[in-house]
């Protein structure tokens, strides 16, 4: 019972923060709320026993990420948005085959998965047991996302610089 | 049939082919001489092969010889050979082809000396004569009809040999699509005869043919047989309704107007004719039809020939009387009267068309008779040889015209004496326009003004200031005066039906001929000598005419009035044809075919799909919009799309 | 006790949010965000499904889904802050050099 209200709870939050981020005009208003939504899916992500990931949820991505997101909002000194002409083929293709798609993962799911229950803390899941998948089985793929990484903050820093005033004038 | 002596009867044609193979690849490196002694030696070896060929023949024991050469279709049911055939029909025509040809060759070395194509046209001669060799020599129907439409290209090639002039281009097209209306009526009457025979070879088909009875009822096989031959006949030997292409053919030089349109090229039709005779002797209609055709012929191109101008046209048209009277003596079974005068004719008219080629040689390229006059005592040898040769085709004894004229008027007779009526007055006519031809040429003042030195006459290729009215050269004149002799000697073999019983073995097969061969009956005699009168009559006619009172042809021009100019225009058949056959083709090729289907529909199918690929990219360029949202609106569709897909596999 | 269907719901409406976002917004940065929310409902579904399986390694993939987004946040930011130098404009409607 508790688990159940637990659940619907942080859903409710994730959901919120979802819509608003939806609804907002001004950037920095939709960026707060993700992080809302970071911090309600960590809740999520402890119920379903998984210690390791809610804390890695909140320090990297609620914690890392977003930040990284606000500094640039603050950066660009980015305003409300303006209303602009888009594409229609965002509006009459992209959202309904998106909601037809999203139905059809419901209905499915509704109809089909079978009523298992997934209790709180039902996997054990001390970070030894994830450490040993990690640097065993899954020991290429950690390897090539370092690389991933390392390649991410050169482009980074490359592409965010400052050009030099030589280049500025050919601009 | 075959013998066991080999008589390398190939060879005949075969040297001819190899020089105009020879010619045909150097020539135009070689010097002229060069060319003309190739030409010459080639043609020169054929003819004497073929004397050789003769004298050997006679000494087999059969009277055919049979020469297998290679194999060409073998399917089940039917065979055909490339092989050479020789009876006497095909030992005279081979004679006169090389023969005449020969001497041909010869003058045209003279004639065509000037000219820049030179290796061109012996080229185009030598092949001539490997396709018509090719003909008379076949021993089967296809391997005649490879000959026959050689020939006809051939002819196309020399009428047109001064092509880039518009009207002997023109005379070239029409001279081979007329032929080949003709060759459509040849193909289907083989195609018949392969139906009915399952064969093409000429022993076989006869064989069978003669086993069959005669279709007196007018209708049945032999007689549609007989009648498609009959209309691939009148096509290559220029009759009703197919002549039209001969007179225009004059575009071409002269020497190729002796050699293909006098002498053999439109003979062939008569001796297609004649060797299919066991064919038609069992289709009594369609000789009776063959008959008509040739009467009516040479009446009308009689009537034409009084009227004309240029002196080649004449000819042209005397010709096709003449053929007209072949097909009469075919008509009425006198198959050997018909060849006969095949071969006095091929003297005389070659004869005559050689000298009007010197005559226009002398007058420096000007080829209207109006124009000439009193030439007689400025080129006396042609003069002498044309003489020779007018009076045979006029049919005045002891020249050869009389003999196979008088034949073929005298089988007329015992068939039907409307047929010999016809042709007496067609003897009249003849003997008339030819003399005219006589009179206006060499007769009277000299019109002209080659005497003027000019050297642009016309465009005939030909006109070189010499400086005045001259002879030919030897070169010219010794053809002229070989063929002057034949003219004078050719019909003496034809006395006392000796030239008749030469032929029994061919056309002896079979039906017997409807009439026995009477010799020297009186009824006979007394035609004999009608048609000697009415030959004098001609000449006499002429001289009134054009000696005695030249004022006279003017006024009784005027007075006929519409009469004389519908003759003069050729009765306006060009014209008819013209208007009904040729607009409408075009008009129907031009709307129908060129507009409708080559431009609406092929054409139309390649731009479209050009264009629809266009229009199909266009649409979908509007993919690349440079939106940033669009592209991210297509890609959360494709998005959907595949989980939709999956979703739909995955519940299966 | 909660049904893992009631999980998987909750991923989806997550991620059809996420494309929402990604359509609708002129805001290239609120795209980006709504590129994240996406793969927040991803991690969602991926840890339901390992506690459901009882297999760690639906965590372990969750490892490398947060690595990849942040390297992908970052070069994205990167790119967005030299177009916003040379373009002055956030929208992503007026980043249409390439239009016809």
């Amino acid at each position: 019972m508790l688990h159940l209200t637990l659940f619907l709870v942080f859903g409710a939050v994730c959901l919120a923060g979802a819509i608003n981020l939806l609804v907002q005009r001004h950037p920095i208003n939709s960026a707060l709320s993700l992080v809302a939504v970071m911090a309600a899916l960590a809740g999520e992500y402890l119920l379903l026993g998984a210690e390791f990931v809610g804390a890695v949820q909140v320090i990297v991505y609620a914690g890392a990420i977003m930040v990284l997101f606000v500094f640039v909002i603050m950066l660009l000194n980015a305003g409300e948005e303006e209303r602009t002409r888009g594409s229609h083929i965002a509006l009459l293709i992209g959202v309904p085959g998106m909601l037809t798609g999203s139905l059809l993962i419901a209905w499915v799911l509704l109809h089909h998965s079978g009523t298992e229950a997934v209790g709180i803390g039902a996997l054990p899941g001390p970070p030894k047991a994830l450490a040993q998948l990690l640097f065993h089985d899954f020991l290429l793929p950690f390897e090539v996302t370092s690389i991933l990484i390392l390649i991410a903050i050169l482009g980074s820093v490359v592409l965010a610089a400052k050009p030099e005033p030589s280049q500025e004038k050919e601009n | 049939m075959t013998s066991e002596a080999n008589l390398h009867l190939s060879w005949i044609p075969l040297l001819a082919l190899t020089g105009a193979t020879v010619n045909g690849f150097f020539g135009k490196r070689f010097s002229r001489s060069l060319v003309a002694a190739v030409a010459l030696a080639f043609c020169g070896a054929a003819f004497v092969w073929a004397l050789v060929v003769v004298s050997r023949f006679s000494f087999l024991p059969e009277p055919v010889y049979s020469e297998p050469f290679a194999q060409w279709i073998q399917i089940s049911g039917f065979h055909v050979e490339f092989a050479f055939f020789l009876d006497h029909l095909s030992l005279i025509m081979l004679l006169v082809v090389t023969g005449v040809g020969f001497l041909i060759h010869i003058y045209s070395v003279g004639y065509m000396w000037d000219d820049p194509s030179f290796y061109r046209f012996f080229t185009y001669l030598n092949l001539f004569m490997f396709f018509m060799l090719t003909l008379v020599l076949a021993n089967n129907y296809l391997q005649m009809f490879i000959g026959w439409e050689g020939v006809g290209l051939a002819s196309y090639l020399l009428i047109g040999f001064w092509f880039t002039k518009d009207s002997a281009a023109s005379a070239g097209k029409k001279a081979f699509i007329v032929n080949r209306i003709g060759d459509f009526g040849f193909l289907i009457a083989l195609f018949l005869i392969i139906q009915h025979f399952g064969s093409l070879n000429f022993t076989q088909v006869f064989d069978a043919a003669g086993r069959l009875p005669t279709e007196t009822a007018g209708a049945g096989t032999m007689t549609a047989v007989g009648l498609l031959l009959m209309v691939g006949a009148a096509g290559k030997s220029a009759q009703i309704p197919l002549y039209v292409w001969l007179p225009d053919a004059m575009e071409g030089p002269t020497p190729v107007s002796a050699l293909i349109h006098a002498a053999t090229m439109v003979t062939a039709g008569v001796y297609m004719v004649s060797r299919s005779h066991v064919i038609f002797e069992r289709a009594p209609m369609a000789l009776t039809v063959v008959a008509i055709i040739g009467t009516v012929t040479a009446l009308f191109a009689a009537t034409i020939g009084i009227t004309q101008t240029d002196i080649k046209k004449v000819l042209a048209y005397s010709t096709v009387s003449q053929l007209g009277y072949m097909f009469i003596a075919c008509g009425v079974g006198a198959f050997s009267a018909g060849i006969f005068h095949l071969m006095t004719h091929a003297f005389f008219k070659g004869l005559l068309f050689l000298g009007a080629g010197s005559v226009i040689h002398a007058v420096g390229g000007e080829q209207d008779m109006r124009k000439m006059g009193g030439l007689r005592s400025k080129i006396p040898w042609t003069f002498w040889t044309v003489t020779v040769g007018t009076i045979a085709i006029a049919g005045i004894p002891p020249f050869a015209g009389f003999f196979s004229k008088d034949e073929i008027l005298w089988k007329a007779y015992q068939s039907n004496w409307v047929y010999w009526f016809v042709g007496l007055v067609t003897a009249f006519i003849t003997s008339f326009y030819m003399f005219r031809m006589w009179f206006l040429t060499f007769f009277g003042e000299y019109k002209g003004d080659a005497d003027r030195h000019d050297s642009h006459g016309n465009d005939h290729g030909h006109g070189h200031g010499h400086g005045g009215v001259h002879e030919s050269p030897m070169v010219m004149l010794v053809p002229l005066m070989i063929l002057a002799i034949l003219s004078i000697i050719g019909g003496w073999v034809g006395i006392g039906g000796r030239f008749e019983h030469f032929l029994a073995p061919v056309f002896q097969t079979g039906v017997e001929a409807a009439h026995e061969v009477e010799p020297h009956s009186s009824m006979e005699e007394i035609l004999m000598l009608v048609s000697v009168a009415v030959a004098v009559c001609g000449l006499a006619l002429a001289w009134l005419l054009y000696v005695k009172k030249p004022q006279l042809p003017k006024q009784i021009a005027e007075g006929m009035g519409s009469l004389y100019r519908a003759v003069f225009n050729k009765y306006y058949v060009d014209e008819f044809y013209a208007r009904l056959l040729v607009k409408p083709l075009l008009l129907g090729s031009t709307n129908i075919l060129w507009k409708g289907v080559d431009q609406g529909v092929i054409d139309a199918a390649l731009d479209g799909s050009a264009t629809g690929a266009n229009e199909v990219s266009d649409s979908i360029r509007h993919m690349q919009s440079g939106n940033l949202r669009s592209y991210a609106g297509w890609i959360a569709a494709g998005a959907a799309a595949v989980i939709v897909y999956m979703i739909w596999v995955g519940t299966r | 006790m909660v049904p893992l269907h009631y999980y998987l719901v909750l991923s989806g409406i997550l991620f059809a949010c996420g494309v929402t976002g990604f359509l609708i917004k002129r805001n290239i940065i609120t795209i980006f965000m709504s590129i994240e929310l996406m793969l927040n409902g991803v991690n969602l579904s991926f840890v339901a499904f390992a506690a459901h399986w009882h297999a760690l390694s639906g965590q372990v993939f969750v490892f490398f889904v947060m690595v990849v987004a942040a390297a992908e946040a970052a070069v994205g930011l990167a790119i967005i802050i030299a177009v916003y130098r040379t373009r002055e404009t956030l929208n992503v409607d007026k980043v249409n050099l390439l239009k016809l």
